[in-house]
């Protein structure tokens, strides 16, 4: 099919401030029932589960208050998906429990992040590897694809009970973007 | 697993993520160049919805909060289809929705606009298209409402869409606008769609779904990034 005969995109609109009552709704405390939230391992057994947690910082380094995150992980054994707002913890943090996907056709394990936020009119992409992942890391070739100054923005490290990911929109620790 | 698509975000109808007339865009924009990932994904495909069961008045947002009474303003349904770039439909595709009510007030905490909530209306909902790609659902016509972006600025009636298709890269959050409507010309949200994108985010009127003495009917027709023939490997 040449190009020309596809139908158009339809254009992104940022998801504003107001999606809570909308997309998280239990979390922020409306009444409405949730069909997803930040536990991923509902249904998952026999695995080891982790915490990820993490605040988005702007280009002035300021936590922001109400961006809507979602991970995505698949890896053969366990399809997981997850979201959580920022704007209902202390700090503006995110906080997800999850397992670690395996490790598919030898590629460093990841997870997807999706992006959301007032402010963006497109959502964004990035990647959680994992800093006990050294020897995958190293080899990796989507984490050998970011200029090595870089790559540290793409990796979670570890704390007591599982993995610190920040994210920078902007400035000198701005996080790696990918256009999917 | 699906394939994964190949196909980017069109950038002769998506907006950029720095748009400088819409204020938050500036500290929030990524400033560095997107990085291509080497292809050798498996792990793209998203949550499937077949077995996802939706509330009796999900789809209804005029009923699904009712308290004492119905709520106040115009009553519309709206539908479409949810298709890929091929045209092809894209059954049991997941549609979040929420939206102001008919006086331009959103229940969010963080809204502060001194306009009236209403105690029969929450302002959200979900529906999934059929097996034809189709879906529909009920509401109040929202409010235009003010915002702090520039002076005066108010941002036309919209409501707001989540859809997930087959895979990672055809989810979708977007905003459902009204037919000549005036703000248009002055909503820097809107006017960062390029030109040619702009027309695909409003809706039509449409009298044949239109409910005599019921609600005004609007048709609002999605397309979802993704070449792929068949993006649900399990339907």
């Amino acid at each position: 099919m040449k190009t020309s005969e596809l139908k158009k995109q339809t254009p992104s609109q940022t998801i504003g401030p107001y999606f809570a009552y909308g997309l998280t709704p239990q979390q922020y405390g409306y009444n409405f029932e949730s069909w997803v939230d930040n536990d991923m391992t509902k249904g998952v057994h026999g695995a080891e589960t982790i915490t990820i947690t993490g605040t988005v910082y702007d280009g002035k380094h300021i936590p922001i208050d109400d961006a809507m995150i979602e991970l995505w992980q698949e890896d053969g054994d366990h399809k997981l998906f997850g979201r959580y707002g920022t704007g209902t913890e202390e700090g503006n943090l995110f906080k997800f429990k999850t397992i670690k996907p395996k490790s598919v056709n030898g590629q460093a394990p990841f997870i997807h992040v999706i992006l959301f936020m007032r402010g963006q009119l497109l959502h964004s992409y990035t990647r959680i590897y994992f800093a006990d992942e050294q020897t995958l890391n190293i080899t990796d070739e989507v984490l050998n694809g970011v200029a090595d100054e870089r790559k540290q923005t793409l990796i979670a490290k570890q704390n007591g009970n599982g993995y610190t990911f920040d994210i920078h929109m902007q400035g000198p620790k701005e996080t790696v973007f990918f256009s999917l | 697993m699906s394939a994964s698509t190949n196909s980017k975000f069109d950038m002769e109808v998506q907006p950029p993520y720095l748009h400088e007339p819409y204020k938050s865009t500036i500290l929030r924009a990524p400033s560095q160049p997107l990085i291509v990932p080497k292809k050798k994904e498996i792990t793209l495909s998203g949550p499937l919805f077949k077995e996802f069961k939706l509330g009796a008045l999900d789809h209804d947002l005029t009923k699904n909060s009712v308290k004492d009474g119905e709520p106040i303003g115009e009553r519309i349904v709206v539908h479409g289809t949810v298709t890929n770039e091929k045209g092809q439909p894209l059954p049991y595709t997941l549609i979040e929705l929420w939206q102001a009510n008919s006086a331009g007030r959103y229940v969010h905490k963080v809204d502060q606009h001194n306009a009236p909530l209403d105690p029969n209306f929450l302002g959200t909902g979900r529906c999934m298209t059929d097996a034809q790609g189709k879906y529909k659902f009920y509401s109040i016509k929202p409010g235009a409402y003010p915002w702090g972006n520039h002076p005066n600025a108010w941002r036309p009636n919209h409501i707001h869409f989540s859809l997930f298709g087959g895979d990672i890269a055809s989810r979708l959050i977007t905003q459902m606008y009204f037919p000549g409507d005036p703000l248009f010309a002055y909503d820097p949200i809107f006017k960062a769609v390029p030109p040619k994108g702009r027309d695909l985010l409003i809706s039509e009127f449409d009298r044949s779904i239109t409910e005599p003495n019921f609600a005004l009917g609007y048709r609002f027709d999605i397309v979802l990034r993704g070449k792929n023939t068949t993006p649900f490997e399990n339907l």
